[in-house]
């Protein structure tokens, strides 16, 4: 699907076509974006909101006008809600950093079994300089969160519910209306991962009505070292600034600084302007394919992938929910996941392996890497059908007179 | 691209299959984990030393085909060397598995099947994780860069 779109795709590695099946790490980026990029260099670049002459106009006006086409993407209530990052990483970082300022002592964090360490370890941070506690939402065998033990987690000193939408290993979709419905009913705020969702399906964040949510360009179809982080005004108006510098400020004397307004509060610095501009692309290019058509071609997919791979009878597919998002795990006994990745490699398929940024999940799981196969809507069929025929072929290798 | 075969030689299958000095040295007077976070391979590493000279090295661990055949081959190697010697041997070692050649590989007897890694460089960690851990059990320090002990 608008595969023609992507042209790094058009390429053979050592005589073999490419298949890549790494979009939940990096997805591949449409012409539309790699045009917006370099038509920005080739004529609009300038710094923004400061100069006062025609290509500073411009620049500025393409960097802000990407922000008003994410606003409409996630149907944020404002375009001040949208604070750019450097991707879902500093997003994390930004609302923990400033949160935590807000934060006391004997305060609790709930986040989940299943997250990235980019949302653990930012809490982590937060919960050692002020003295919180960290609880963690467990993970059912099925792949699924442990909504009951979810709800018993909360008392009257949960502040805040930090929480992928779809998990980056298992693909697992997280209910997360119905999580972040109960989180309010206990007054905490919530921050949404966003990271492995909005490429896949339509994100809402005022139906949602999450607190933030924190997402990547590079995920999105746009570039990398851009990402997005979205917060409710309200909260957004009372947290304090989290870097400072040029850009960011109304006033600044020696004896005292006066912070801009929204959203410049927490963009200090030069930004990724042509990252912006870039996602903006990106974002307009999702929208016109359309998630009805995205979402129907990548479920056919993915039931595709998981019927195919009940041909490998030793490999065992890590269990998500239904519907499944994104990506896939397997694991396969006695062969590791690097390996497998090796030998796929040099038939020019291309997953990713490994811990995913992800070892409290990998404990729970038993496993310390997985192979993880991932989709995005230029994928198709025969591609998966070279996957199986490569990991079979691969695999004899290994597994002498072993059933594969 | 270059075969896997050249890669995933047979005595390389065979020492992860069944990993040679593998399990807890109780008499061990040098232990180290090493870990590469970037892919989770975890090996720890036993040396049992004295007067300069190895005696016995064993190892226990999780990772890859070539970080777990590398660690085999290692002991076996390893065996009834002398500091010095070890320390040539790994620069040998790391020359072999970063360029594929190296100028006297006599030495490095059956080592030299990890060659084959020089073609992928995204590997070359693997296969010199046990290296590195012993090293730093043996508390040598080397010029050779690690991030993963």
């Amino acid at each position: 699907m608008r595969r023609k779109d992507f042209p790094i795709l058009n390429q053979k590695i050592a005589g073999k076509n490419l298949i890549y099946l790494d979009t939940a790490a990096s997805a591949q980026k449409p012409q539309v974006v790699i045009n917006a990029i370099q038509n920005y260099y080739q004529q609009n670049n300038a710094n923004i909101h400061r100069g006062i002459h025609t290509l500073s106009e411009r620049a500025t006006q393409a960097f802000e006008q990407a922000r008003k086409v994410i606003q409409k993407f996630i149907n944020a209530q404002h375009d001040y809600e949208i604070i750019f990052t450097s991707g879902a990483t500093e997003s994390i970082n930004l609302a923990a950093c400033s949160l935590g300022r807000l934060l006391e002592a004997g305060d609790e964090i709930i986040v989940s079994t299943l997250e990235h360490h980019s949302n653990i370890v930012p809490w982590q941070m937060v919960c050692e300089q002020v003295g919180m506690q960290l609880r963690v939402i467990p993970l059912l065998e099925e792949g699924v969160l442990d909504l009951k033990a979810y709800a018993e987690l909360f008392n009257n000193r949960t502040r805040l519910v930090a929480l992928c939408h779809v998990s980056h290993v298992l693909g697992t979709i997280n209910p997360i209306k119905e999580m972040i419905e109960m989180a309010h009913q206990h007054h905490a705020a919530v921050l949404i991962d966003g990271a492995q969702a909005v490429s896949h399906l339509p994100v809402d964040v005022q139906d949602l009505d999450c607190d933030f949510y924190a997402f990547s360009g590079q995920k999105l179809y746009g570039p990398s070292g851009i990402g997005v982080l979205y917060g409710k005004s309200s909260w957004l108006k009372k947290m304090p600034p989290y870097k400072t510098g040029g850009g960011m400020i109304r006033r600044v004397s020696f004896a005292k600084t006066e912070y801009a307004d929204l959203p410049a509060k927490f963009e200090a610095g030069t930004p990724h302007i042509s990252g912006a501009i870039g996602l903006g692309a990106a974002v307009e290019f999702v929208q016109e394919v359309g998630f009805t058509e995205i979402m129907q071609h990548e479920n056919e997919l993915m039931s595709y992938l998981l019927e195919q791979l009940k041909q490998l009878t030793a490999a065992q597919v890590l269990k998500a929910s239904r519907p499944q998002k994104g990506v896939v795990s397997i694991i396969i006994p006695e062969v590791h996941p690097h390996d497998i990745a090796t030998i796929l490699n040099n038939d020019a398929i291309a997953v990713r392996a490994g811990n995913h940024c992800a070892m409290p999940l990998m404990e729970r799981l038993g496993a310390s890497a997985t192979l993880r196969i991932s989709l995005g809507m230029y994928n198709n069929q025969q591609e998966i059908d070279q996957l199986i025929v490569s990991l079979k072929e691969g695999l004899k290798l290994f597994q002498r007179g072993g059933n594969v | 691209m270059s075969d896997l075969r050249d890669l995933y030689q047979e005595l390389i299958l065979d020492h992860s299959r069944l990993p040679r000095n593998f399990g807890k040295l109780e008499q061990a007077n040098g232990v180290q984990e090493g870990f590469n976070p970037l892919c989770g391979d975890r090996v720890i590493i036993y040396v049992c030393h004295s007067e300069g000279k190895i005696l016995q090295a064993q190892f226990e661990g999780c990772g890859c085909a070539i970080s777990m055949a590398s660690a085999s081959l290692m002991t076996e190697a390893l065996k009834d060397k002398t500091l010095e010697q070890i320390v040539a041997l790994f620069t040998d070692f790391h020359t072999l598995v970063t360029q594929g050649v190296v100028s006297e590989p006599n030495h490095l007897d059956k080592l030299t099947v990890l060659a084959g890694v020089a073609e992928y460089p995204m590997r070359v960690k693997c296969a010199t994780l046990p290296w590195h851990t012993a090293l730093a059990a043996l508390k040598i320090q080397t010029t050779q860069r690690s991030s993963i002990i």
